[in-house]
C-alpha cells in the first residue's frame, strides 16, 4: 500500500492563518492587561499573509486533494479574497468600539481569527464531513463573539438563542448528511453527485436527507421560517459583532449552499427548488414587511438582510450558471452594503450611546454631512436604486429568475422591494429631514482609518454601480 | 466641435458640476449662485449643436456615442438623439436656467446643495432623453428620483416628508414592472438595444404583458388618471424650482417613454388597448379639469391643470388605430403624435411660468391660497401683465403656444371619433373657467388686504426669466414649424413601425 504525501499547496490559506492564529494567541497572553494595539496589528497582518497567501496559490484549474476531500476552485478564489478583505475591513470598524466600551481584549480577535478560518475551509470544503467542521468552527466562535459583553444581559441572551438555534440546526445538518452517507455510501461530494446521478429513480431517502439539508441551510443563512434567532441576535450582539457576522459568514454560508446543493446534490435540483421558492418568497415577504415596523435600526437591518437572503436563494433556485453568478454577485454586494451600514452605526456610537435607534439619526445630515451621505449611498444600494451597486445584485438576480420563466416569482420580488423601498426612505427622512437634538453631543470618537474606509465602502457602492462589469464577470467565471 | 462627445458632455458636466459644488457648501452664496448660473448656462449653449447641426432629414438617431459598458449583460453606453428626444433635451438645458436664475436670492438654506441637486438632476434627465440602451435609460430613470426626493424633502413646505415619499414609492413602483418586462425582453433578443427592442418579434401575450407594465411605469410618471395623485402633493410641497422641473421636464420622461419603448415595442398591444389609454387621457382632460375648477391652493390648482393637460399628449400618442379605422388613411396620425410632442414642449414652458409666477408671489407673501390675494395688479402691474398672459396661453388662446398643441390634437381626434374631439375640447372651455378664474380672483378685483398692497413689482432678475418664456410661449404659438420640422422625419418612421405588426407569423 503506497502512501502518497497530498498536495499540500491548495490548503497553504488555511495553513497559514492557524499557525499565524496560534502566534497571535501566544503573543496575546504574554502581554500584560491594557491596551490591545498590538494584538490588533498582529491580526490584520495575519489575514493580510493568509490573503496574500490565498492570492500567490491562486489555481487556473479546480484542484482535489486530501483525498478529494478539500477543493480549490475560482469560486473558492474569489469568495476567500472577498471573506479577508470583509474580515479586516470589519476588524478596524470594531476596534474603537471595543475599547471604548473596555471590551478589547485578545480573545475578540483570536476568535474572529478562528471564526475566518472556519469561513476558508467552509469554502473549500468539498466532503461533507469537512463541511461540518468549518461550519461549527464558524459557529462557536460566533456564539462566543455574541456573548461578548459578559455584562449585559442581553447580549448573552441573544449568544443563548444563537447557541441552541444554532446547535439544532447544526442537528439537522448532521442529521442530513448521516441519511444521504446511508444511501450513497460514502461523504465526498463528487461522488455523491456521482452515484445521485446514477440511480436514476430518486428514492425518498434521498429527498428525506435533501429536507433535513435545506432546513440546516436555512437556519444557518437566516431564511424564513427559521430566520427567529436573526433578529434577535443582531440586536442583542455588540454592534461590532453585529458586524461581523452579518457580512463575511454570508459568504461562506453562500459557498455551503454551492457545495452541497449544486455539486453534490444537483440532480435533486427540482426538488430543493420548490423548497427553495418556498424559503425565498416567505424570506422576502417578512423580511420586508416586517422591517417597517422596526424602531431599532439594528432589527431594521436584521429583517433587511432577511429579504436580502432570499434574493440570495432566488437566483441559487433559478438552477443556472447564470442564477448562481448571480446569487454570488449579490452575496458580496450585500456584505459590502451590510458591512458599511453596521460601520456607519459603530462610527457613530461611543461610550454611553449606541446610535442603534432609527431616531438616533435625527438630522445627521446637518451635523454630520458626509457620513450621512455614505449611508445614503449604502441604503439606496440596498433599496435596489440605480446607480448604485444593489441594483445590479437585484438586476442579475431577476434576470436568471426570468430566464428559468419564473417571471410570477420576480414580479413577486420587485413588489416587496418596493415595499421594502420605504423603510431605507424613512432612515433617509429620518437623517435629512428631521432636526437633530440641539442638546445633544454630536461629537464623534473614531479614529481616521476607519472613516477612510468607511468612505471607500460606501463609494465603493456607487463605483460598483456606474461599472459593475469586473464583479459581474469574476462571478460568471466562477461558476 | 462636431466629433466632440456632445452628448456625454450634456449628461456628465452638470453631474461632475454638482458635485463639485457639493464640496462648495462653505463658499459665499454670490460664488455658488454663479458657478451653478455658469455651469447651467454652459449646458444651454452646448445643447445649441444639437439643434443647428441636427439633420432633420432621416430619422436615425445623430450624436451617436457608443461602448461597451457591462459586456457580461451585452449592456453598453450607448447615447444619441433623433427628432423626438432632441427637443427635449432643449427644453431641459432651457429650465435649467430658469430654475437656476429663479432660486437666485429666495434658497437662503443650503444653497449649494439646492443648486448642486438641480443640476445633477438636469444631466440624469438629459441622460434619460439620450439613453438608447435599456438598462442605461432605466438607472437614469430612476436615480432622477434621489435629487427629486432631496429637493422636495429639505426645501418644500410644511408637509413635504409625506409628499417626497409619496412621491417616490409611486414612481418606484410603477418604473419596477418595466425592470421586469426590460429584462424579459434581454432574455428574448439577448441584449439591452432599445432599436433591437423595436424589431423583435413579440407574441401577443407577452406584447400585452409588457404593454401594461409600460403604461404603469410611463402612466403613473405622466401622470395619467388614476395614478396621478402623487403629483398635487408633490408640486404643492416642493419649492418652486422643484414644481417648475417636475412639470416642464419630469412629466414629459412619461410621454417620452411612451413614443421610445410602448408603441414601437409593443405595437400590437397598443393597438389593442389603445381605448384604455384613450379612456383614461379623456378622463384626465374632463374630470381633472373639473377638479382644478375647486382648488383653493395655486399650486394645486396649476397641478391638476397639468394633468389635463398631459391628458393631450396621451390622446394624441393613442388616437392613430381609431383613426386608421374611421378614415382607412393615415392623414390624420401623424398630428396626433405631433400634437402631443407640441403639447408636451408647450406645456414644459407655460407650467413652468405659472410655478414661477406663483413662486413670485409665495416668496413675497408665504401663501399659496388663492383667498389670501387680491387685486395684485394695483401694486404688481408687470407682473400681473405676464402672469395673465401665461394663464391665456395655459387655456390654449390662439397665438400661444397652448394653442397648437391642443388644437392638433382635438383635429386629430376629430378624425378619430366625434366623441373624442368633443370631450377633448371641453378643455377649452373648462381650462378657461378654472385659469381665468384664478387670475380673476388673485389679479383684479380689490385689493385683498395690507400685504398686497405693499407687494414690489417683479425685479429684473424675474423680469428676464418671466419674459424669456413668453417669449418662447409666443415663438412656438406663432410659428411652430421649426419644431414641427425637426420631428416629422423621426415621427413618420415611428408611424410605420407602430403599423407593422410585430406578432411572429
Amino acid at each position: 500500500m503506497n502512501f502518497v504525501a497530498p498536495a499540500l499547496t491548495p490548503a497553504t490559506p488555511e495553513i497559514v492563518l492557524l499557525a499565524l492564529a496560534c502566534v497571535v494567541l501566544i503573543v496575546d497572553v504574554m502581554q500584560k492587561t491594557g491596551s490591545r494595539m498590538l494584538t490588533y496589528t498582529l491580526t490584520q497582518i495575519t489575514l493580510l499573509l493568509t490573503l496574500v497567501s490565498v492570492i500567490m496559490t491562486r489555481a487556473d484549474k479546480t484542484i482535489l486533494t486530501f483525498s478529494d476531500t478539500y477543493i480549490q476552485d475560482q469560486m473558492g478564489f474569489y469568495l476567500k479574497v472577498f471573506i479577508l478583505i470583509i474580515t479586516m475591513i470589519a476588524m478596524v470598524y470594531s476596534r474603537d468600539y471595543l475599547r471604548q466600551r473596555k471590551m478589547e481584549r485578545g480573545e475578540y480577535y483570536l476568535l474572529s481569527l478562528f471564526a475566518t478560518l472556519g469561513m476558508l475551509i467552509m469554502v473549500s470544503a468539498y466532503s461533507l464531513l469537512n463541511i461540518y467542521l468549518g461550519l461549527e468552527l464558524l459557529s462557536l466562535s460566533l456564539y462566543a463573539m455574541v456573548a461578548f459583553d459578559r455584562n449585559s444581559s442581553r447580549s448573552s441572551e441573544a449568544a443563548m438563542k444563537y447557541f441552541v438555534l444554532g446547535a439544532i440546526a447544526s442537528g439537522m445538518l448532521l442529521y442530513g448528511m448521516s441519511i444521504l452517507y446511508g444511501v450513497t455510501g460514502t461523504l465526498n461530494i463528487n461522488e455523491i453527485n456521482a452515484l445521485l446521478q446514477q440511480g436514476g429513480d430518486i428514492s425518498k431517502a434521498q429527498v428525506f436527507a435533501l429536507v433535513f439539508i435545506v432546513v440546516a441551510l436555512a437556519f444557518k443563512l437566516g431564511a424564513v421560517p427559521f430566520h427567529m434567532w436573526v433578529p434577535d441576535v443582531y440586536d442583542g450582539a455588540p454592534t461590532s459583532v453585529t458586524l461581523f457576522i452579518g457580512a463575511a459568514p454570508k459568504l461562506a454560508a453562500f459557498a455551503m449552499v454551492m457545495r452541497l446543493l449544486v455539486s453534490g446534490m444537483g440532480v435533486l435540483h427540482e426538488h430543493w427548488q420548490g423548497m427553495l421558492i418556498i424559503l425565498a418568497v416567505l424570506s422576502i415577504g417578512i423580511g420586508n414587511i416586517v422591517a417597517i415596523a422596526q424602531t431599532s435600526i439594528k432589527r431594521m437591518l436584521a429583517y433587511s438582510t432577511i429579504s436580502h437572503v432570499g434574493f440570495i436563494i432566488l437566483g441559487v433556485l433559478a438552477g443556472t450558471r447564470d442564477g448562481f453568478a448571480a446569487s454570488m454577485f449579490y452575496t458580496i454586494i450585500y456584505a459590502f452594503m451590510s458591512l458599511g451600514a453596521f460601520g456607519v452605526i459603530l462610527l457613530l456610537s461611543r461610550e454611553g450611546f449606541e446610535a442603534d435607534e432609527i431616531s438616533d439619526f435625527a438630522g445627521l445630515g446637518r451635523t454630520h454631512p458626509w457620513i450621512a451621505v455614505i449611508l445614503m449611498i449604502l441604503l439606496l444600494s440596498m433599496a435596489g436604486v440605480p446607480p448604485t451597486a444593489g441594483f445590479y445584485a437585484k438586476l442579475v438576480v431577476l434576470k436568471a429568475v426570468i430566464g428559468v420563466e419564473l417571471t410570477w416569482l420576480a414580479i413577486y420580488a420587485v413588489i416587496l422591494s418596493v415595499i421594502g423601498a420605504y423603510y431605507y426612505l424613512r432612515v433617509m427622512r429620518v437623517m435629512f429631514f428631521d432636526a437633530a437634538d440641539e442638546n445633544a453631543d454630536h461629537s464623534l470618537a473614531t479614529s481616521t482609518d476607519a472613516k477612510v474606509i468607511l468612505s471607500v465602502n460606501g463609494l465603493l457602492m456607487l463605483v460598483a454601480g456606474i461599472l459593475p462589469g469586473p464583479l459581474l464577470a469574476w462571478c460568471i467565471s466562477s461558476m | 466641435m462636431a466629433d466632440w462627445p456632445l452628448l456625454s458632455m450634456l449628461v456628465w458636466l452638470p453631474i461632475v458640476g454638482g458635485v463639485a459644488l457639493l464640496f462648495m457648501g462653505n463658499a459665499s452664496h454670490q460664488a455658488i449662485r454663479m458657478t451653478a448660473l455658469v455651469i447651467s448656462v454652459a449646458m444651454l449653449l452646448l445643447s445649441l449643436p444639437l439643434w443647428t447641426q441636427f439633420d432633420s432629414q432621416t430619422a436615425a438617431m445623430q450624436f451617436v456615442e457608443l461602448m461597451p459598458w457591462i459586456s457580461s449583460l451585452n449592456a453598453n453606453y450607448h447615447l444619441g438623439v433623433d427628432g423626438i428626444s432632441m427637443p427635449l433635451i432643449l427644453l431641459t438645458t432651457f429650465i435649467t436656467v430658469l430654475v437656476v436664475g429663479a432660486a437666485w436670492e429666495v434658497i437662503k438654506e443650503k444653497p449649494a446643495q439646492y443648486m448642486a441637486a438641480f443640476l445633477i438632476l438636469e444631466g440624469i434627465m438629459i441622460g434619460t432623453f439620450a439613453a438608447l440602451d435599456a438598462i442605461l435609460f432605466y438607472i437614469f430613470f430612476e436615480a432622477m428620483l434621489v435629487p427629486m426626493f432631496i429637493i422636495i424633502g429639505i426645501w418644500g413646505g410644511p408637509n413635504r416628508v409625506y409628499a417626497t415619499i409619496k412621491f417616490f414609492l409611486y414612481t418606484f413602483f410603477g418604473s419596477v414592472f418595466m425592470l421586469i418586462s426590460l429584462i424579459y425582453l434581454y432574455t428574448q433578443t439577448g441584449g439591452f438595444d432599445i432599436a433591437t427592442y423595436h424589431d423583435a418579434p413579440l407574441t401577443y401575450r407577452a406584447q400585452f404583458w409588457i404593454f401594461l407594465s409600460f403604461l404603469i411605469a410611463f402612466g403613473v410618471k405622466v401622470p395619467m388618471w388614476p395614478v396621478h395623485t402623487w403629483l398635487p402633493d408633490a408640486h404643492v410641497e416642493a419649492p418652486t424650482g422643484g414644481s417648475v422641473i417636475l412639470a416642464a421636464i419630469m412629466l414629459k420622461i412619461g410621454g417620452y417613454g411612451f413614443l421610445r419603448f410602448a408603441l414601437p415595442i409593443t405595437p400590437d398591444a397598443a393597438a389593442a388597448l389603445d381605448w384604455l389609454v384613450i379612456l383614461m387621457s379623456l378622463v384626465a382632460v374632463v374630470y381633472i379639469g373639473f377638479v382644478a375648477l375647486v382648488q383653493k391652493d395655486m399650486k394645486k390648482l396649476i397641478a391638476y391643470s397639468s394633468i389635463s393637460h398631459m391628458g393631450f399628449v396621451t390622446l394624441g400618442f393613442f388616437l392613430m388605430w381609431s383613426i386608421m379605422e374611421n378614415t382607412g388613411s393615415l392623414s390624420g396620425v401623424r398630428m396626433g403624435l405631433e400634437g402631443g410632442m407640441v403639447q408636451m414642449i408647450s406645456h414644459g414652458f407655460i407650467s413652468g411660468a405659472m410655478f414661477l409666477c406663483v413662486g413670485v408671489m409665495y416668496d413675497r407673501m408665504h401663501s399659496r391660497m388663492i383667498a389670501d390675494y387680491g387685486g395684485v395688479v394695483n401694486s404688481m402691474p408687470i407682473f400681473a401683465a405676464f402672469m395673465v398672459f401665461f394663464s391665456m396661453s395655459n387655456a390654449g388662446l390662439p397665438g400661444t403656444s397652448g394653442f397648437v398643441g391642443e388644437f392638433m390634437v382635438i383635429l386629430a381626434s376629430f378624425k378619430a371619433n366625434f366623441w373624442f374631439a368633443f370631450l377633448a375640447a371641453t378643455t377649452l372651455i373648462v381650462g378657461a373657467a378654472y385659469t381665468l378664474w384664478m387670475v380673476k380672483r388673485v389679479l383684479f378685483g380689490e385689493v385683498a388686504n395690507d400685504n398686497v398692497a405693499a407687494l414690489t413689482d417683479i425685479n429684473r432678475r424675474e423680469f428676464i426669466i418671466l419674459g424669456s418664456l413668453a417669449l418662447a410661449v409666443l415663438a412656438l404659438g406663432l410659428y411652430p414649424a421649426p419644431l414641427l420640422e425637426v420631428m416629422h422625419a423621426s415621427i413618420d418612421n415611428l408611424v410605420n413601425h407602430i403599423t407593422q405588426s410585430k406578432l411572429p407569423g
